[in-house]
């Protein structure tokens, strides 16, 4: 396993024994160390979590007789660690969480900083994770294991054979394509999609977003559609609504629809037109790198995440999985066609902006609201 | 005779009867209190204490005048005319600096975007470029940040640096501070609070009329049918109680959504067409039809509590000197039940008013309560100032209706049970 040849190479100059045991799973000893901890691990729940439990979880459990309990609770992750911090008892040790809120509990301090090339696996080839992590992957306390994708599905029995949707304009166009959206009610990825349906390039949206003038028209553009509108706030939601036929088009994030396409075979079709990716990582809570050194270092490495696309629809972060990706561990699916990094896929793609929501999102939330009460 | 020069009366081992009296009182008031105590404390932990917590969150405002000390001495004097100097600059570097080793300026950049949006930023990116800058601090900032050339940047820090703020119940009410000190609206896009407050009141109070009119009858019949019958009744009544909210929440999405159960039997008898199928969920009528639904048990059981009691010898006697059903019912029956509806009213209104998981599964955008947005802003904007502002907003007016119902109705005359 290269896994195992990587780990006690990389450990060998701080730990004496490694010479000794080259080639004998560092991880086997560590754990007999520290024979059977538990690990709280916190993330999104659904299809996500289960594709960690498969891809990282259960071999792990089997390799160390770790115990490793999910909570899902990545949703309100933020508020939870700073409660746990004030509270100072702090459960949960590693939790999966998105780069945003990541900045805001570094800089808060309530996790750990991470020092990545000392922390996670190489790629097989050698290349650092520096180096093997895709752009914005890497952040000073956050790591990030999935590239996944806020788009726009659709429910293709509800509109002829002959005039399908493709791009975001025709989310907009009640016209050609009437129906109920489902829209996530925030302002995220809403406005952007708004203003890109109103002909603002890919790469001016942030630029433009910044502007009053630019956030008028983005609510102008969705002022358009608004009566058609049924505003969602879980996951879960958007694929019951499609499924339902309550909606024609849903804004979702793209495991989601993917698992309703090829585990419930719902006749979805996703747009890919400016879809919004975002990463989405762990962090280490304060105090609990000890304790999880050894579990990040292998639920991050190459062969893990390449294992994760097989139960869904989410890119690896690193480069050296990518080429790893296979077919869909139940049906067989090739998995490439559905990733949100699929080069026809991702020709029109936005990079979510972080720093932007993070200073914005608290000012542009109020506004939203109020403009869901006019 | 005076009292002075009276026999004291005594217990019979001589102590007198007064102070043996005393004794027994003081020892049954030990013991009645060392038996509340649990419950005492309970309360002061779980219940006072966090109430006074949350009113002092609202308006604890330490983030600029513990971590940015420094420039807020600096900025003393400081008139808000033009930019302050260089010395003032090189006080933020320093807190920065400072801040930025400890790791610990998360809330403080959180709580100045809650006052200017971009703060966040600005701080973080400031305080990463700091290793690298050299004094005049006052260039090299403006030149990596433009807002540091702002004048309202200074005008937020310097409002700000006092330990308590009233910024979070402005923002509650939908107001905010002019750079000239007065209180003003904030834009109208901004605009959000008062009206869900609003219509809070506004949704619970429909929602006790309407627990109270479904309410009423059934809590009669519950006393009036014969027992067989009428324990019957009160499983049907009990057995939606003990149901689990959750279930009883998307119970009704299921049967009122436009793919629903209820849609579809209208479309299925020909009442609505297809494509006119009634938006009967995630709007205020979802939030209405679910909430009277949960609520209903809170009424009824007051009521029929009440209605037990009531003699139905006093009907027949109203009938028997002439009455009209009716008339017998407005001048008898009604007037006795009003402690039952009084209770039930406001044990409903009281309820409806802090609910929140019901408004945010069926209530769409127009059913939504102001509880939506405190738990907002404690889940996932984290501004917990805000939300403790609008939750003591919400609690004062719980207060203040409890006092006019107390002034109206008296809650001595509430009856539970």
């Amino acid at each position: 396993m290269p896994y195992n040849d990587n780990h006690a190479g990389k450990f060998a100059g701080r730990r004496l024994l490694a010479s000794a045991v080259a080639g004998v799973s560092l991880v086997g000893l560590s754990s007999l160390a520290q024979a059977q901890q538990t690990l709280n691990i916190v993330s999104w729940g659904g299809a996500y979590s289960m594709s960690q439990q498969k891809a990282y979880h259960e071999p792990w459990m089997e390799q160390t007789g770790d115990e490793i309990i999910n909570i899902d609770r990545s949703g309100n992750a933020l508020a939870g660690l700073r409660a746990q911090s004030q509270a100072g008892n702090v459960t949960w040790d590693l939790v999966d969480m998105l780069p945003a809120d990541a900045m805001i509990a570094c800089a808060e301090g309530l996790i750990e900083p991470l020092d990545h090339d000392e922390l996670l696996a190489d790629a097989p080839d050698g290349t650092p994770p520096s180096e093997d992590f895709v752009d914005g992957a890497l952040g000073e306390c956050f790591v990030a294991s999935i590239v996944y994708s806020n788009i726009v599905a659709f429910n293709s029995e509800m509109f002829p054979d002959d005039a399908q949707p493709s791009t975001i304009h025709d989310v907009f166009d009640l016209e050609n394509y009437p129906g109920k959206r489902a829209l996530m009610r925030k302002p995220i990825n809403n406005l952007e999609w708004a203003l890109v349906a109103d002909g603002v390039a890919i790469d001016e949206v942030y630029d433009m977003l910044e502007t009053e003038e630019g956030v008028q028209r983005a609510f102008a553009k969705l002022d358009t559609i608004k009566d058609e509108v049924i505003w969602w706030e879980e996951g879960a939601q958007p694929p019951q609504l499609l499924a339902d036929k309550e909606v024609a088009f849903a804004s979702a994030y793209n495991g989601r629809i993917f698992d309703a396409m090829v585990s419930e075979d719902q006749p979805f079709e996703i747009i890919w037109d400016a879809q919004v990716f975002e990463l989405d990582g762990w962090v280490v809570p304060t105090g609990k790198l000890d304790k999880v050194r050894d579990y990040l270092y292998f639920a991050t490495d190459t062969q893990r995440l390449a294992d994760q696309a097989q139960y869904i629809s989410y890119g690896p972060a690193r480069y050296s999985s990518s080429d790893m990706v296979s077919n869909h561990a139940e049906t067989g699916i090739d998995m490439m066609p559905h990733m949100p990094t699929f080069p026809p896929n991702f020709k029109t793609a936005i990079q979510k902006d972080d720093e932007f929501w993070a200073d914005y999102s608290d000012e542009l939330t109020q506004r939203f609201d109020a403009w869901l009460a006019q | 005779m005076s009292e002075s020069s009276a026999i004291p009366l005594t217990t019979a081992d001589g102590v007198p009867l007064k102070t043996s009296l005393r004794r027994a009182v003081r020892r049954s008031r030990v013991k009645a209190f060392l038996l509340v105590s649990p419950l005492l404390l309970f309360l002061v932990v779980a219940f006072v204490m966090p109430i006074f917590d949350m009113l002092w969150r609202s308006v604890d405002n330490p983030e600029v005048s513990t971590q940015l000390s420094r420039t807020v001495t600096a900025l003393e004097g400081w008139d808000g005319e033009s930019l302050p100097g260089e010395e003032v600059f090189a006080a933020l570097a320093e807190d920065l600096r400072e801040g930025q080793e400890a790791r610990n300026l998360g809330l403080l950049s959180s709580r100045l975007n809650y006052e200017k949006s971009g703060m966040r930023s600005t701080i973080s990116r400031t305080a990463r470029r700091l290793r690298t800058m050299e004094p005049p601090y006052k260039e090299a900032m403006i030149a990596a940040n433009d807002t540091w050339g702002e004048l309202d940047t200074w005008q937020v820090i310097q409002r700000e640096a006092t330990p308590w703020t009233l910024s979070y119940y402005l923002a509650a009410v939908d107001r905010q501070l002019s750079p000239e000190g007065e209180i003003v609206k904030v834009p109208e896009h901004l605009e959000i609070h008062v009206s869900l407050f609003w219509r809070t009141l506004w949704m619970s109070l429909v929602i006790t009329a309407l627990t109270l009119l479904l309410g009423y009858p059934i809590a009669f019949l519950l006393t009036s049918l014969p027992l067989r019958h009428s324990n019957l009744l009160m499983i049907l009544v009990l057995l939606p109680f003990w149901t689990s909210l959750l279930v009883r929440t998307t119970t009704w999405i299921a049967i009122l959504q436009s793919q629903g159960v209820l849609n579809d039997l209208l479309v299925g008898l020909g009442v609505i067409a297809d494509e006119a199928r009634w938006q009967m969920i995630h709007n205020k009528t979802g939030t209405i039809v679910a909430m009277t639904h949960i609520l209903l048990p809170f009424m009824i059981l007051p009521l029929y509590s009440v209605m037990k009691t009531i003699p139905p010898s006093y009907m027949r006697a109203a009938r028997s000197l002439g009455g009209r059903p009716f008339t017998c019912f407005r001048r008898v029956y009604f007037p006795l039940t009003i402690p039952g509806i009084a209770a039930g009213g406001i044990l409903v209104f009281i309820l409806s008013i802090g609910y929140y998981i019901t408004p945010a599964l069926v209530g769409g955008q127009s059913g939504r309560f102001i509880t939506n947005t405190i738990a907002y802003h404690m889940q996932t904007s984290l501004n917990w100032g805000l939300a403790a502002a609008i939750a003591s907003i919400l609690l004062f007016v719980v207060v203040v209706c409890y006092l006019a119902f107390n002034r109206l109705i008296g809650v001595d005359k509430v009856k539970l049970g």
